[in-house]
């Protein structure tokens, strides 16, 4: 069994971003970077299904910079058995299918049985990298994956699909098949200290990809502060306490609800 | 060369955020001078088309093949891939639904394209389309432009457009039968997890939590302060995830959608999955320590500044004004 999971790294959630000089994008540099929050999910479901099994590797695969090193660093921490990394300086200019293109040139040789995604990238968000990839791969896929029924693993794996509204679907996929994977579907382990040793002698193999312009690539032209839809009373002037009587004031004498 | 719009169903019965699909795609057409023409994928003449027939469009099609009952991504697909083929459209619009994201960026991937999205609204100069999607957790906003040839797929997020916008008509209903090649997948029927034991819908005030709660324990400050209010305690989804709170105390795209007079988000950022379910509400309190979450955008009061300080004073105020 051989899982390829994807991991991207991305700006920090709470990080406070700055927009880049030709309002492009942001000033990455700015910014402390993580791995993408579902894609965590997607390794720990990877490796949960190695380890049920009792055979088989997780290959991490990552398509950015040399400092997306600390994404593939972290994950073989955790237990990921070794990585592939795509080198690419300025991957946040690629659009998704220019990634997915990419990625499927480097891992199609893998055959892997399973490949999991994260299911949105917190970032540019394009929401379909990994769906690409499967059409590009030749392999069925499923988003947004809430749980994966191990125990069903053969030819075949049976996963839950989360849809709208509190309801859910469950589907049987030959495999090979590609799964996004939602945030939250498991706790995610932290990596241990002998992990962390061992993950300093686990292979990481580095590919330097050749990657065609796209024609159809969606430029972005500009980014910018959301326009405001409200007018909103801030309280307090910064001031948690204040704000907080003065709430209460606008919640007794303006919405009457006390 | 037009521009095709999806109609989503489900056995027949319409998902009503097609209609908002609808509207998007009249309006584009209205600015580029283009026919909009409708798209169900179903495995028989399907009873949706005559209701959909209704609204002003060149046409219906109704893409038809036996396994086109239950929805896969493999069949939906390759009927979806013939007609555009057949039609050779310019456009083809969706609504941003789970079964669109799941079945779209392969669509557009056979005709070596990508999806546009989850986008808010779009521009049109001179003949040009410029869309905007939402970016970084909702923190930022991207125009983007569509190059090469079409055809070129647009989603909209839901609320983008009003489905009761879309305007009114009469268009002819055609069938096109439609070659569906292997599936690989086999669905079961869809369910809904335990029947919800809270129906937040009915509630008149609503105390959310998101991760600024920090741990299961905090709950009780947020608990004390809808105490106070006679409110209902709610949650984002990491709050739920980790069981802090029940999953039908969930508010968002896939928990409860809720409208109350009142909503206090307390350490919610905004997530667009999240606002969905409460944008509606009466008015809208945001307690946040960072200035610019997204939640500010929508919220008709607002406190920048640490939760753990401003909600006992809220408590200790209500009780006095109580009192
Ligand atoms: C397909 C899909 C479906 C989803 N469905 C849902 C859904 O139904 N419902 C939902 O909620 N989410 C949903 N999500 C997740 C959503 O995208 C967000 O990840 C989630 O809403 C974030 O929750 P949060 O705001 O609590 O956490 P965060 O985004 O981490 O925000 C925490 C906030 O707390 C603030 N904060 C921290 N400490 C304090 C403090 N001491 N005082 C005040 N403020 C503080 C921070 O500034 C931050 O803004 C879905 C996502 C996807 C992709
Ligand atoms: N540059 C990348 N390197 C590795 N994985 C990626 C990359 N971009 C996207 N992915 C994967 O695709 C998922 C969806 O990303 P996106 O389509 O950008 O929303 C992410 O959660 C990752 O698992």
């Amino acid at each position: 069994m051989k899982i390829i999971v994807l991991m991207k790294q991305v700006a920090n959630k709470d990080a406070v971003l700055r927009i880049a000089g030709d309002e492009k994008w942001i000033n990455e540099a700015d910014v402390a970077q993580q791995t993408n929050e579902s894609d965590g999910y997607a390794l720990e479901e990877a490796l949960r299904t190695v380890e049920a099994k009792d055979e088989g590797e997780v290959v991490v695969c990552t398509l950015g910079p040399q400092g997306a090193k600390s994404v593939i660093k972290d994950a073989l921490a955790r237990g990921a058995h070794r990585a592939i990394h795509i080198i690419v300086e300025d991957s946040k200019s690629l659009s998704s299918f220019q990634i997915a293109k990419t990625i499927s040139e480097a891992i199609r040789d893998e055959k892997a049985d399973l490949i999991f995604t994260g299911l949105q990238s917190d970032d540019a968000s394009y929401g379909q990298t990994g769906v690409i990839l499967a059409e590009l791969l030749g392999i069925p896929h499923a988003t947004i994956v809430i749980e994966v029924d191990r125990a069903s693993l053969g030819d075949t794996l049976r996963v839950k699909r989360e849809l709208e509204s509190g309801w859910y679907q469950w589907f049987t996929y030959k495999l090979p098949a590609l799964f996004t994977i939602q945030s939250g579907i498991s706790q995610i382990r932290y990596a241990s200290l002998k992990g962390i040793m061992a993950a300093k002698s686990k292979p990481v193999s580095e590919v330097t990809p050749n990657i065609e312009p796209f024609a159809s690539a969606p430029k972005i032209e500009k980014v910018y502060m959301p326009l405001k839809t409200k007018q909103t009373q801030m309280l307090g002037n910064g001031d948690a306490k204040a704000g907080a009587v003065e709430l209460v004031e606008k919640l007794r004498s303006e919405v009457r609800v006390i | 060369m037009s521009i095709l719009v999806f109609i989503e169903h489900k056995n027949c019965v319409l998902n009503k955020t097609s209609l908002e699909a609808v509207a998007a795609a009249q309006s584009i057409g209205k600015d580029l001078g283009r026919g909009v023409t409708a798209v169900l994928p179903c495995d028989k003449d399907c009873s949706l088309a005559q209701e959909i027939a209704g609204f002003a469009l060149e046409k219906v099609i109704v893409a038809k093949n036996e396994k086109l009952g239950a929805y896969t991504p493999d069949a939906y697909s390759d009927a979806w891939e013939q007609v555009i083929k057949a039609a050779n459209p310019q456009y083809v619009v969706m609504s941003h639904t789970y079964q669109v994201r799941d079945f779209a960026p392969k669509l557009a991937a056979r005709f070596e394209r990508e999806v546009v999205g989850d986008c808010i609204r779009y521009a049109s100069n001179a003949g040009k389309l410029s869309l905007t999607r939402r970016i970084f957790l909702g923190k930022l906003d991207a125009d983007v432009t569509l190059n090469g040839e079409g055809p070129y797929f647009i989603t909209f997020q839901s609320g983008a457009f009003r489905g009761d916008a879309a305007e009114r008509g009469s268009a002819p209903v055609e069938t096109m039968d439609v070659e569906v090649g292997e599936i690989r997948m086999t669905p079961e029927d869809p369910f809904q997890e335990a029947k919800a034991s809270v129906d937040l819908t009915k509630s008149e005030i609503i105390v959310a939590v998101g991760r600024g709660i920090k741990s299961q324990e905090n709950i009780a400050v947020a608990q004390q302060l809808a105490d106070a209010l006679g409110a209902d305690l709610a949650a984002s989804r990491p709050i739920c995830d980790s069981d802090w709170l029940p999953i039908d105390r969930q508010i968002g795209s896939s928990g409860q959608t809720v409208a109350p007079k009142v909503y206090i988000a307390l350490g919610i950022s905004g997530a667009i999955q999240h606002i969905v379910g409460m944008k509606n509400s009466g008015t809208i309190v945001a307690v946040n320590k960072d200035a610019e979450a997204p939640i500010f955008d929508i919220a008709d009061y607002g406190i920048v500044g640490d939760l753990f300080e401003a909600v006992p004073v809220m408590v200790e105020e209500i009780n006095k004004a109580k009192a």
